[in-house]
């Protein structure tokens, strides 16, 4: 085949550049979405309350994940210091997942239960009070900001309508459980839940 | 992985592995030559011009090898479907390798050490080794590199002892945790704002600081009816419930007026998470002999 043909036509080349990244997509990206081992949720795996789903907004909008991951591989350096490695069946209902790329801060696929409450609390209010060599921000107006529950209703149906088992009742009661809350006790309640399905002795 | 998707998923990379080997020869077979000469493809832009050259050959060889490569990689390696590969490699089966590897190496060692009562490994200099990297990874960030503590969370160092200092008592803390309620106003819900005041100043006064004299003294009744039941007549606490002593001039939540009368007023709640389900009993036992180490 003469080279020429595809460069002096564009719209074939069109077809063959598809035709060449699709293989990629077509046999690593497309057989996830039918496969049970990264669809089915391990057991034991509830969907986040409503005050937990608006922690991990806030997690999000404050952009915990840039500097935390939340995704333990499977190195035995790794499963020492955080636990059990992170599997498929963890992430099913997270959307979007968070597993982050960079830790700057350790790992927190697992830091459910492993600090008080309080010890969260004062840590997000002002890190270097707790860990003088920390350079994380501190977050003090997650303690007089309160959650936006406008919004839960409607963040909760959206999570319905793409496969997370939430009930109608749930959805009807967000709102309310999130009410008056400050950010702080959603974000702890979201920390505080993060990995604990899964646990298993380092 | 269903047949279906097996299939499918094997077909895609050996037609992609191929594809790019059919590329590279059909397109050699059109070169007319090996032999670098000065013909060009015959366009010109702004006056640059391309010439029509082979491919290098160690270019050409390079592109050979990686087709050999992948082929060798999906022979050994997971990545035609369901094969597992020849090596029968998988990450799991890594990691276990790692784990079991890293057991058999400090097993033996850990296992003697969970043996080993408490108070004789706390003078075991290489059992501290490892409970001081141990509490570096998992305790440090509450009581603090140095185990010093900071408000709210205690001082490890000091031989005083919310919960109990024997071997048994800081063993059973790791394991199963410790839930600290000081009830706000103790278990007197309507004290008034005169009576805080008089019973922080009783308070201070354990230590010699009370700011007012006779209000430390109307003090004293008050906490008879709010304090006592934890604190002890005397103030010097229960470490059955965690009350700390206010005798001893050491304190979890500050030391001042001002803070002291925060404690009274809102109460206070701590958490001592527990380890059992984090950590092995072996690694507790390592762990209680160095906390038993810093004061003893």
């Amino acid at each position: 085949m003469k080279h020429e043909i595809v460069e002096k036509n564009i719209g074939l080349m069109i077809v063959f550049i598809i035709l060449v990244i699709s293989g990629g997509f077509l046999a690593e990206v497309l057989p996830l979405f039918f496969l049970k081992e990264v669809n089915e949720p391990i057991e034991g795996l509830e969907p986040l309350s409503a005050l937990e789903l608006e922690g991990r907004d806030i997690y999000i909008r404050e952009g915990c994940h840039v500097c935390h991951t939340q995704q333990i591989r499977p190195f035995r350096a790794e499963t020492e210091r955080y636990g059990h490695y992170s599997v498929a069946g963890e992430f099913v209902y997270e959307r979007p997942f968070l597993w982050g790329s960079k830790r700057t801060g350790p790992d927190l696929a697992r830091v459910g239960g492993r600090y008080s409450d309080a010890w969260q609390r004062q840590h997000l209010y002002d890190p270097r009070s707790v860990v003088p060599e920390s350079n994380m921000p501190a977050f003090p107006w997650l303690f007089k900001d309160l959650v936006n529950h406008k919004g839960t209703a409607a963040k909760l149906s959206a999570l319905q309508t793409l496969g997370v088992p939430y009930t109608d009742e749930q959805i009807a009661s967000g709102p309310g459980e999130v009410e008056g809350k400050f950010e702080i006790e959603a974000l702890v309640a979201y920390l505080q839940q993060l990995g604990t399905v899964l646990s298993d002795k380092r | 992985m269903s047949t279906f998707w097996s299939i499918w998923i094997s077909v895609i990379v050996l037609v992609v592995v191929f594809g790019c080997a059919w590329l590279l020869f059909a397109t050699r077979k059109s070169q007319t030559t090996d032999v670098e000469t000065d013909r060009t493809m015959g366009h010109s832009f702004d006056g640059i011009e391309e010439y029509d050259n082979p491919l290098p050959k160690w270019w050409f060889y390079l592109f050979v090898a990686t087709v050999i490569f992948s082929l060798g990689y999906l022979a050994l390696y997971p990545g035609l479907g369901n094969f597992k590969g020849l090596l029968g490699w998988t990450s799991t089966n890594q990691w276990e390798a790692e784990v079991a590897a890293a057991e058999e190496k400090y097993g033996p060692i850990y296992a003697q050490f969970g043996q080993t009562p408490v108070v004789e490994l706390s003078k075991n200099e290489d059992a501290l080794k490892i409970g001081q990297r141990l509490f570096a990874n998992n305790c440090a960030v509450c009581h603090g590199t140095a185990a010093r503590g900071q408000i709210g969370f205690p001082n490890l160092t000091d031989g005083d002892w919310m919960w109990g200092g024997s071997p048994e008592a800081i063993l059973e803390t790791l394991r199963n945790g410790r839930m600290g309620n000081m009830p706000a106003k103790g278990v007197m819900p309507n004290m008034t704002n005169e009576q805080v005041d008089q019973v922080v100043n009783y308070v201070l006064s354990f230590s010699g600081r009370e700011k007012d004299a006779a209000a430390a003294e109307a003090g004293k009744a008050v906490f008879a009816q709010g304090c006592v039941a934890c604190h002890g007549p005397e103030g010097k606490g229960m470490q059955a419930l965690g009350a700390p002593d206010l005798t001893d001039n050491i304190w979890l939540y500050g030391s001042n007026y001002e803070w002291i009368k925060e404690t009274v007023l809102h109460g206070r709640q701590n958490e001592m998470p527990a380890q059992s389900g984090r950590l092995s009993s072996d690694q507790i036992q390592i762990l209680a002999a160095y906390v038993y180490s810093l004061s003893n």
